[in-house]
C-alpha cells in the first residue's frame, strides 16, 4: 500500500529525449494507466518506475521513498510482463514463490501465501504444472498471481494482455479490474489499447512521443480531450476533424457549410472536431448541419459506422454512427446535424483545445 | 531491443578474467613468442640468438624437407577428406532412406569417435601388422609385398585408412543431419516431376547439401592437419624415410628432437596463417549458410 | 513417417540396409579386433588369423594388467594411467564449462567497457590452436612448473572459445523479461545464474561435456610435452610407450587389453549420452 509520485521524470539516449518530463501524484490503490500508440515511451516510463531503467533527471517516490537509484527488488514492486517472463524450468508454484523465497519467506507462511493467491486467480488445481503446460490465459494469471503473492507496495503492468485473443482479453480484463479493486494496491498499467485503457483506468496518462499529453479521468478525458492528439487516440472510431474558418456569425467549414460561431472566438484558422456518435441524421439541410455523400457502411449489427465524403466535390472524409437497421445506401447523398453542445475547436497551429463543453 | 543486464562494474570483470588470464598466459603469450622466435637463429651452442628477418622463412621454404612435408600432408589431407566424407555420405543416405534400425545403426556408428586418434592408429597397425596382423593377408593375397614399416606408400595408405575411419563417425552425423534439413516437399515435388531416385540424389539433394560438405571439408581439412598427429606420432613416426612425415609433426619434430628452435617457429607461423586463413574461410561459409536460411 | 519415402523401392531399401551392416562392420571392426585379441594368449595373438571370437584367457589378460604386469612394463599401475586420463579429461571437460560459463554470463549480461574487446580476445584463440604454438606453451609451463602435474595437464587445455560461442549464442535466445522479472523478484547476479540460467543450461552442458569429455581423454601432443615422469602418463600415452614393434618381447596380450581400456570409457560416454552427444556435436560446430 503505497503512493507512487513522479516529479519531472526525464530520459535521455544520448542526446534523444526519449522521456519528456512526466510528472504524476498517483494516490494510495489508485489505477493508473498508461495509453499511447508504440514507440511513445510509455514502456520506458514503467521500466523507469520498476528500476529497469536509468532515469536521467527527476525524481520517483513509491511511498514516499525516493528510488531513483534503487535497484528494482530493493522497491517493493511487482511486474507482470507481456511475455508472462514465467521461469520455464519451474512449476506454477515456484514461480510464484520465488519472490518471496528470496526475501527469506519459507515454511508455512510461504505456502500459505502462494495457496492464497493461487485461489484467487483460481490456480489452486494448477501448482504443479510448468508453464509450457498451460494456455495463455492461465500463464497471464501465474504471472499476475507472481505479482499478487508478494503484496507489494506497487503493481506494474507492462501490455500484460496484448499477447492474448481478443476474447479471453475482455475477461482478463475484467478479472484485472476485480482483483485491483479487492487488493486495493497502487498500479500502473502500460497498454497501447484505448478500450483497455478506459476500461481500466482511474485515471489515464495519454503519451505520444516522450510528453504525457494528458493526465486525467479517462471521462475527462473523452469529454475535453486537451489537444488534437488526445482527441484522435481516444474514441473509436477516431474523431472527426474538419477545418474551418471563424468568420461573423458563423463557423465556415471547408466545404462552405455554416455552423453558429462558438463563443469566445476570435476570426481566424480552427480545427473542428466531432465525434462519430454526435452526428445524426436529419431530415433536413440546412444551417448547422452538414452534407455529405456515403462510400461504405461497416456494420456491426446494433450499430453501423458510414465512411462518407463531406460536400458535393469535398475532400474531407467524415466517419458517423447509426442504428445498425436504419443504414443509408452506398452513394446517396444524406444530411447530418451536429450536436452543437458536443463540438470540440483546436487552434489550428497549435492543435490545442481553445473551446467546446 | 537492448540487451537487459546487470549494472554491476566489478563482477564481469572476475567473471571473465579465468579465461582472459588462460588465453593470455597459454595462447598469446607464447604465439606472439613463436612469431618473435620465428625471426631468431641461435647459434650452435644455444646459448645466443640474433634477429635475421625472415631468412628463416626463407630456408624453411627452400628445404626439400620441407616440401616434402607440404607434399605428404596434401595427399594425406585430400585422401582422408576425400574416404571420410565419400564413405560417412553413401552411409548417410543409405541411412536416411530407411527408417526401422537407424537408431541401432547410428549407434555402432559413433564408436570411432570417442577413439583418440593414436589408438585408432594402433588398431590399424595391430591388424595390419605385417607379423602378426590378421588381415595382412588381405594386400598378401593381392600379391602385395606387404610391410607398411619399410614401404612409405604402404605407411602413407595405412595412417590414411587409420585416419579416415577415425572420421566417419563425425562426418555421418554431419550428413545425416543435413540430410534431415532437406524438405521433403522438394523429392515430393521432383518425384511428381518424373525424376527417380538417381537423378532425385544428384539433382536436388546433393547440391542443397553443398553447405554441410563445404563445412564438413574445413573441418577435416583442419583435423587431417592437426589432429592426426598423435596417428603419425604412434604409428609410423613419420617414416619410413620422412614418407608420413605431416607438417604438423615436422614442426614437433624439429623444434623438440632436432632442436632447430627458429626453424621450428617459422613453421608453427606458417601453420598459423594456415588456419587463420581456414577459420575466415569457415566464417565465410557461416555467413553464406545464414544466407540459404 | 512411414518406411520408405518417395519412391523408394524395397530393393533399395534392402540395399540400404546392406550397406549400413557392411559399415557398420569396417567401423566397428577394429573396436572388436582388439576387444576380441585382449582375449587371447600373447600365443594365439601372434599366430595369424586371429580368431573372431573372444577366447578363454579373458580373466587372466585382464588379472594380469590389473594385478602389476602393467608396472612391471612402463612403472606405473593402469589404474594410475586410468586415472590420470580420468582426471584430466574431466578436469577440461568441467573447467572448461566453468571458466566459459563465466566469461558468456559476463560477456551476455552485463555491460563493461572492452566488453567486445574481450570477446574478440577470446574468438580468437580459435586459431591458435597448441600446434602453432608448442615451442613457446612448452618453456611457459616449464617456467610456471607445471611439467608433470595435473595442473599443466589440464589448465592450458580449459580456455575454449567455442564452449564460450555456444554459451553466448544459448543465452542470447534467454528472452530479456526473464532476467528482469528474475531482477523485480529480487534475485542478483548469482541467483539469476544459479536459479534460472543454470538449470536452462542442464542440455547444452550435457551435451558440451560429452564432446569435452572426449576431447580430453584423447588429448595427445599436450600430455606427450607435458609430461616426463611416466607415472604423469595418461593411457594413451603409456599405450603408445609399451608398443616396440622390433621388440620381440612386448606383451601384446597386455598392449591389446589396455588398448581396450583406453578406449572404454570414452566409448561408454559417447553411447550412454548419445542423445547429448549428437545435439552436442552438431551445435558446437555451429
Amino acid at each position: 500500500m503505497a503512493t507512487l509520485s513522479l516529479k519531472d521524470v526525464r530520459k535521455t539516449y544520448g542526446k534523444t529525449d526519449v522521456i519528456h518530463g512526466v510528472s504524476i501524484d498517483i494516490a494510495d490503490g489508485e489505477f493508473v494507466v498508461i495509453v499511447g500508440p508504440s514507440g511513445c515511451g510509455k514502456s520506458t516510463l514503467l521500466r523507469m518506475v520498476a528500476g529497469l531503467e536509468e532515469i536521467t533527471s527527476g525524481t520517483i517516490e513509491i511511498g514516499g521513498r525516493v528510488v531513483n537509484t534503487l535497484e528494482p527488488r530493493a522497491r517493493d514492486i511487482a511486474m507482470v510482463f507481456q511475455n508472462y517472463a514465467l521461469y520455464p524450468h519451474m512449476s506454477v508454484f515456484d514461480n510464484m514463490a520465488y519472490g518471496l523465497r528470496i526475501a527469506g519467506v519459507r515454511g508455512d507462511d510461504l505456502k500459505a501465501r502462494v495457496a492464497k493467491a493461487a485461489e484467487m486467480l483460481d490456480l489452486s488445481t494448477l501448482l504443479d504444472r510448468k508453464p509450457r503446460q498451460l494456455s495463455g490465459g492461465q500463464r497471464q494469471r501465474v504471472a499476475m498471481g507472481r505479482a499478487l503473492v508478494r503484496d507489494p507496495a506497487a503493481f506494474l503492468f507492462d501490455e500484460p494482455l496484448s499477447n492474448l485473443d481478443a476474447k479471453l482479453r475482455v475477461s482478463m480484463r475484467l478479472q484485472i479490474k476485480d482483483l485491483q479493486r479487492r487488493v486495493a494496491t497502487t498500479s500502473l498499467y502500460v497498454t497501447h489499447d484505448q478500450v483497455e485503457a478506459m476500461t481500466l483506468a482511474d485515471r489515464l496518462i495519454v503519451m505520444n512521443k516522450g510528453v504525457a499529453e494528458q493526465i486525467a479521468t479517462p471521462m475527462e478525458i473523452y469529454d475535453a480531450p486537451a489537444n488534437m492528439f488526445v482527441a484522435g487516440f481516444i474514441g473509436s472510431p477516431a474523431m472527426n476533424f474538419l477545418p474551418a474558418t471563424v468568420t461573423g456569425s458563423d463557423l465556415l467549414i471547408s466545404d462552405g457549410s455554416r455552423m453558429p460561431r462558438p463563443a469566445g472566438l476570435q476570426d481566424g484558422g480552427v480545427i473542428l472536431g466531432v465525434r462519430p456518435e454526435h452526428l445524426t441524421r436529419s431530415r433536413s439541410a440546412g444551417p448547422g448541419t452538414l452534407t455529405v455523400r456515403v462510400l461504405a457502411v461497416e456494420t456491426l449489427g446494433a450499430d453501423a459506422f458510414v465512411h462518407a465524403r463531406l460536400g458535393e466535390s469535398g475532400s474531407e472524409d467524415i466517419v458517423f454512427r447509426v442504428p445498425g437497421h436504419d443504414r443509408p445506401a452506398e452513394g446517396t447523398v444524406v444530411s447530418l446535424a451536429v450536436d452543437q453542445d458536443k463540438v470540440h475547436i483546436f487552434d489550428a497551429a497549435t492543435q490545442r483545445r481553445i473551446s467546446g463543453m | 531491443m537492448n540487451r537487459s543486464t546487470f549494472p554491476h562494474r566489478l563482477l564481469p570483470w572476475l567473471l571473465i578474467a579465468p579465461q582472459l588470464a588462460i588465453s593470455l598466459v597459454f595462447f598469446y603469450w607464447p604465439a606472439v613468442q613463436a612469431l618473435w622466435q620465428s625471426m631468431l637463429r641461435e647459434d650452435p651452442f644455444g646459448l645466443k640468438s640474433r634477429f635475421v628477418g625472415l631468412q628463416n622463412f626463407q630456408k624453411v621454404l627452400a628445404e626439400p624437407a620441407y616440401i616434402n612435408s607440404i607434399q605428404v600432408t596434401a595427399v594425406f589431407s585430400i585422401l582422408t577428406a576425400f574416404f571420410s566424407m565419400a564413405i560417412a555420405l553413401l552411409l548417410a543416405v543409405q541411412a536416411e532412406k530407411i527408417v526401422r534400425g537407424r537408431g541401432f545403426y547410428r549407434t555402432l556408428m559413433i564408436w570411432p569417435y570417442a577413439v583418440a586418434p593414436a589408438i585408432a592408429g594402433m588398431l590399424w597397425l595391430f591388424m595390419f601388422n605385417p607379423s602378426f596382423g590378421t588381415l595382412a593377408a588381405i594386400p598378401r593375397a593381392l600379391g602385395i609385398h606387404w610391410d607398411p614399416l619399410l614401404n612409405g606408400t604402404q605407411a602413407m595408405g595405412l595412417v590414411v585408412a587409420a585416419a579416415s575411419w577415425k572420421q566417419i563417425s563425425y562426418n555421418f552425423l554431419f550428413f545425416v543431419a543435413g540430410l534431415q534439413a532437406i524438405p521433403k516437399s522438394l523429392l515430393e515435388a521432383s518425384a511428381i516431376d518424373g525424376a527417380g531416385p538417381v537423378r532425385r540424389f544428384w539433382t536436388i539433394v546433393f547440391p542443397l547439401l553443398a553447405p554441410t560438405s563445404f563445412f564438413l571439408l574445413v573441418v577435416n581439412t583442419v583435423y587431417a592437419l592437426f589432429d592426426t598427429f598423435g596417428i603419425i606420432h604412434a604409428v609410423t613416426s613419420g617414416g619410413p624415410g620422412k614418407s608420413t612425415e605431416t607438417l604438423v609433426y615436422k614442426v614437433y619434430n624439429d623444434g623438440f628432437v632436432n632442436l632447430l628452435i627458429g626453424s621450428s617457429a617459422a613453421q608453427s607461423v606458417i601453420l598459423m596463417v594456415i588456419v587463420i586463413a581456414l577459420t575466415a574461410f569457415q566464417f565465410r561459409y557461416v555467413e553464406r549458410k545464414v544466407h540459404y536460411g | 513417417m512411414a518406411e520408405g519415402m518417395v519412391g523408394t523401392s524395397k530393393r533399395s531399401i534392402a540395399l540400404g540396409h546392406f550397406l549400413l551392416i557392411l559399415g557398420c562392420v569396417i567401423v566397428a571392426f577394429p573396436i572388436w579386433y582388439v576387444t576380441v585379441a585382449s582375449t587371447h594368449s600373447i600365443q594365439t595373438i601372434l599366430n595369424p588369423p586371429l580368431p573372431m571370437l573372444p577366447g578363454a584367457e579373458a580373466a587372466q589378460n585382464y588379472g594380469e594388467a590389473f594385478s602389476g604386469s602393467i608396472t612391471r612394463i612402463g612403472g606405473v599401475s593402469v589404474e594410475r594411467l586410468l586415472l590420470n586420463s580420468t582426471v584430466m579429461a574431466l578436469g577440461i571437460a568441467v573447467g572448461k564449462i566453468i571458466i566459459s560459463m563465466a566469461s558468456a554470463f559476463a560477456i551476455v549480461f552485463f555491460r563493461f567497457p572492452l566488453r567486445m574487446a574481450c570477446f574478440w580476445l577470446i574468438f580468437i584463440t580459435l586459431m591458435l590452436p597448441v600446434e602453432v604454438r608448442i615451442m613457446p606453451t612448452y618453456k611457459v609451463m616449464v617456467d610456471l612448473g607445471l611439467i608433470d602435474t595435473y595442473a599443466g595437464l589440464i589448465l592450458p587445455l580449459i580456455a575454449s572459445a567455442t564452449a564460450t560461442l555456444l554459451f553466448r549464442q544459448f543465452f542470447m535466445t534467454i528472452p530479456n523479461e526473464l532476467l528482469e522479472a528474475a531482477r523485480v523478484d529480487g534475485a542478483g547476479p548469482w541467483r539469476f545464474f544459479k536459479d534460472i540460467l543454470l538449470p536452462l543450461s542442464a542440455t547444452n552442458i550435457a551435451a558440451l561435456f560429452v564432446i569435452l569429455f572426449i576431447y580430453g581423454w584423447t588429448q595427445y601432443l599436450w600430455p606427450l610435452l607435458v609430461t616426463n615422469s611416466n607415472s604423469m602418463n595418461t593411457i594413451v600415452i603409456a599405450l603408445r610407450k609399451m608398443i616396440s614393434f622390433a621388440d620381440a618381447d612386448t606383451p601384446w596380450n597386455l598392449v591389446m587389453v589396455t588398448s581396450v581400456l583406453a578406449i572404454l570409457p570414452p566409448v561408454l560416454v559417447v553411447v550412454l549420452m548419445q542423445r547429448w552427444f549428437v545435439k552436442g556435436l552438431v551445435e558446437t560446430e555451429k
